[in-house]
């Protein structure tokens, strides 16, 4: 969970996908293989090898109207294609808080 | 790059000539610090008026002497975010009684203009065209200022004690 | 309470209709994002994980109640509905639309709240004293100069992009609860020989990956001096600070590298050329501030009130009494901390419906008035003593009256790594299970006084550092891991905690923690002997022992 944002040579250990936030809203976004986001891990362009991920980091980038902090992060690839988060920072982003926030009666 | 002199695009009658170029014969120019040091008498006795760029990480207590002679002080902003040009414009005007123009450079954004006014900037080497054209609008952003500085803007504080006097001096 | 006139009124509109632009040429790509980030910075707009984070500033922590309902409709209508109070005194709110914020901040205008420079490198929020005001033995109400200072930083032209950020904290109590040395500026509010106000003034000060206790820079700067002076320090710092290395930007670093001696002259040399400048603070200006606080008509009460006398029979309200409640200036009257730390919750969170709760009680027992405290509860700052029985069971209703105030399950955190982008490990589940395995309130009072700070990552935001236990989360190989500190302080007597020994993984920090406070009861002199004093007196190897002996 060293932030990505420390991140400063592309290096691909697995399966990855680009993800960012968008900027309008600040939702977490995934860039898919048709040039746009999806809200949707599982619509992320699953990336694995160092140039694949920084040609797509390259576009997601350049897109700087829709999206901010765009970044690599790990993925786990199941049978049968389900992607899942690689890490708990991204279980966080994908799945919400890991807490409960209801208020104690 | 426009100029914005007065609150609108203007000419630039002045030259930047980089190190190692010749000058031209009696054009005004904006050299450098270092060109500059080397020899200054020589470049003042020039015919032409005369700017210097001063770096933002040098203290400006060596271009003191030279303050009355000088047309233009360009400071730089390396990037927006590096503000050590606001101290430096502030002393020169303030401390040094400069009043010569003095030209922000650099990464120089629309959201920095009324700072630059208050530190004492009167000419800006705008780096978008729409910035240049949004200047006068953009300068009208603000009427309350809470901070003194040579801009001469009456401060907040102030404005409210010239009220209280205004109150309690009655019809 | 501080009122705002039509100027600083003026101000906040022009401030939000300038934000509302920056963000429309944002959204259409007139600006980038590297153009644009420093912006929203500055208006206390982060990018966290999962969405935006907006950060609200509470100017040395005081709200009137219609301030706070204003958060409370911030946090339904633009938010999850619920808010999360900072350890400097501010709210922020974690799920903010970036294309609604400047309605957000319009409707926050209204009520004469924004969030200018709750970020961004440039000074922010000058936080003080949660008592400020109201506290017996108080020198002078340290809050007239934070609003003396927070107009003199605001929209500073010279002082808008310095090296990094830049935070100040004023005191004018004997028991520092504002944590002056461990900020940038530090002001300890005193009085010299012929009575006259000044401060004793601390640079330095600061948490994060080197942590600095403040050093004093100058024994009395007076009253009328303090802007002058603090002008030259931080046109040294914006000249001479670091700017090639975020993580060496800070003040505290070019103090450190220059020395205290070097530095306070390079001060002193700029100083002797400001002082005589139209910063220096005439009587009559600093009276212009004083007289817009306004303090309540308090009635002339008894000290020992029927209701009290009667309403001491109830065991519960008695330890909620003893616990919360705290000795104000007025006869009469009492401050009365409101815990947002109740068992099994987020510390520091309240939701809508209690902020607006709050507010009520607020204007029916504390003449409108909330205060904001860095441990992240809240305060009624001025309930007489007759009310607490009835104030007490509506507190306990809306659930911000449990006993805990000072206690283990007194948790201080920052938001970890459940919410924020930097964090390398989560805090709050940590603070959570915590509040859990202490929950008996009777323990906990037998335990005393006890800080826990949690903080999820190096930058300390939940001053980790200073706690008497610091939890500090960190990541080893994919996985959380929290170093532990004991022996911190961030009041008068302020030092860093001493690390007990290697990092211990997440599902056994609440042992961990469990074994130090064993440790603590069975070592300690006697009951009134605080953990922290034990540990000065034993150092840390007695629990280093305890805890690591079986891992």
């Amino acid at each position: 969970m060293t932030s990505p944002l420390e991140q400063k040579k592309i290096k691909i250990t697995g399966p990855s996908v680009v993800t960012a936030n968008r900027t309008w809203d600040g939702a977490v976004i995934y860039r898919t293989a048709q040039q746009s986001w999806s809200a949707e891990l599982s619509d992320a362009a699953i990336i694995r090898t160092s140039d694949e991920a920084r040609a797509l980091l390259a576009e997601s980038v350049a897109d700087d109207v829709g999206a901010i902090g765009a970044y690599i992060a790990p993925v786990e690839v199941k049978d049968g294609g389900k992607i899942k988060p690689g890490n708990l920072r991204e279980h966080i982003r994908s799945q919400g808080l890991t807490i409960d926030l209801s208020v104690p009666a | 790059m426009p100029l914005v002199k007065h609150g609108r695009i203007a000419t630039d009658i002045f030259v930047h000539v980089p190190d190692g170029a010749e000058l031209p014969g009696d054009g005004a120019v904006v050299v450098s610090a270092a060109r500059f040091l080397e020899d200054p008498e020589a470049l003042l006795k020039r015919s032409g008026k005369l700017g210097v760029t001063w770096p933002n990480n040098r203290d400006v207590d060596d271009l003191v002497p030279y303050l009355e002679r000088l047309a233009v002080i360009a400071l730089v902003f390396p990037t927006f975010r590096d503000g050590r040009a606001y101290s430096q414009a502030r002393l020169l005007r303030e401390r040094h009684g400069y009043d010569g123009e003095l030209r922000a450079t650099g990464q120089v954004l629309r959201d920095q203009f009324v700072f630059m006014l208050r530190a004492g900037f009167d000419a800006f080497e705008v780096k978008k065209e729409s910035d240049a054209d949004a200047f006068a609008e953009t300068v009208k952003r603000y009427s309350v200022f809470y901070q003194p500085t040579g801009d001469g803007r009456v401060t907040a504080l102030n404005r409210r004690m010239q009220l209280r006097h205004s109150e309690s001096a009655g019809p | 309470m501080y009122a705002y006139d039509e100027l600083d009124r003026t101000l906040i509109n022009e401030r939000v209709s300038e934000f509302r632009d920056q963000v429309k040429r944002r959204l259409s790509g007139e600006l980038t994002e590297d153009e644009f980030k420093m912006l929203r910075l500055q208006n206390g707009v982060y990018l966290q994980l999962h969405a935006y984070m907006f950060r609200v500033a509470i100017p040395y922590g005081t709200l009137s109640s219609k301030q706070l309902r204003a958060l409370a409709h911030v946090a339904r209508r633009y938010d999850r509905g619920y808010g999360h109070f900072t350890t400097r005194q501010n709210i922020q709110f974690n799920w903010i639309k970036l294309a609604e914020l400047p309605d957000a901040l319009a409707d926050l205008a209204e009520v004469g709240i924004h969030a200018m420079q709750t970020s961004g490198n440039n000074t922010r929020n000058v936080t003080s004293d949660q008592w400020a005001g109201v506290a017996p033995g108080e020198i002078e109400d340290p809050r007239i100069w934070s609003e003396i200072l927070r107009q003199y930083t605001t929209l500073h032209p010279e002082f808008s992009f310095l090296p990094r950020k830049f935070k100040f904290a004023i005191t004018a109590s004997e028991h520092d609860r504002a944590a002056i040395k461990i900020h940038d500026i530090g002001l300890r509010l005193l009085k010299n020989a012929d009575g006259e106000t000044g401060f004793e003034v601390l640079v330095g000060g600061g948490l994060g990956r080197t942590p600095f206790i403040g050093k004093t820079i100058k024994p009395f700067v007076h009253g009328r001096d303090i802007l002058s002076y603090v002008e030259a320090i931080l046109r040294v710092y914006n000249q001479y600070g670091r700017r090639d290395n975020i993580y060496k930007a800070r003040i505290k670093i070019l103090v450190h590298e220059l020395g205290i001696e070097k530095f306070a002259k390079e001060v002193e040399e700029e100083w002797q050329q400001l002082r005589a400048s139209a910063l220096t603070l005439d009587d009559s200006v600093i009276e212009e501030i004083r007289s817009r606080f306004t303090y309540p008509a308090y009635e002339k009460l008894p000290h020992m009130p029927d209701e009290l006398k009667q309403a001491a029979h109830d065991p519960l309200f008695e330890r909620w009494r003893k616990n919360s409640v705290f000795p104000h200036k007025v006869q009469g009257y009492s401050i009365v901390t409101l815990s947002l730390k109740p068992v099994g919750g987020p510390p520091g969170d309240a939701t809508a419906d209690q902020m607006d709760a709050i507010a009520n009680l607020a204007d029916r027992y504390s003449f409108g008035e909330i205060r904001v405290g860095h441990e992240q509860n809240l305060a009624l700052p001025h309930v007489a003593k007759r009310d607490l029985p009835v104030l007490w069971k509506a507190l306990d209703k809306i659930g911000v009256a449990t006993p805990n105030v000072n206690l283990v399950t007194d948790i201080i955190a920052c938001p970890g790594l459940d919410y924020c982008s930097l964090a390398n490990a989560r805090s709050i589940p940590i603070a959570q299970e915590l509040t859990r395995r202490f929950s008996n309130h009777d323990t906990a009072g037998l335990i005393g006084r006890l800080h826990i700070n949690i903080s999820g990552c190096i930058n300390a935001c939940g001053h980790h550092h200073v706690g008497h236990i610091g939890i500090l989360g960190v990541e080893k190989n994919g996985e959380e891991f929290y170093q532990i500190t004991i022996g911190g302080r961030a009041d008068e007597n302020a030092q860093m905690g001493t690390l007990i020994g290697p990092a211990v993984p997440y599902a056994e920090v609440a042992d961990v923690i469990e074994d130090i406070v064993e440790a603590y009861l069975a070592l300690r002199d006697r009951p009134e002997e605080l953990f922290v004093d034990t540990v000065k007196r034993l150092g840390v190897e007695p629990f280093r022992e305890r805890v690591y002996a079986t891992r």
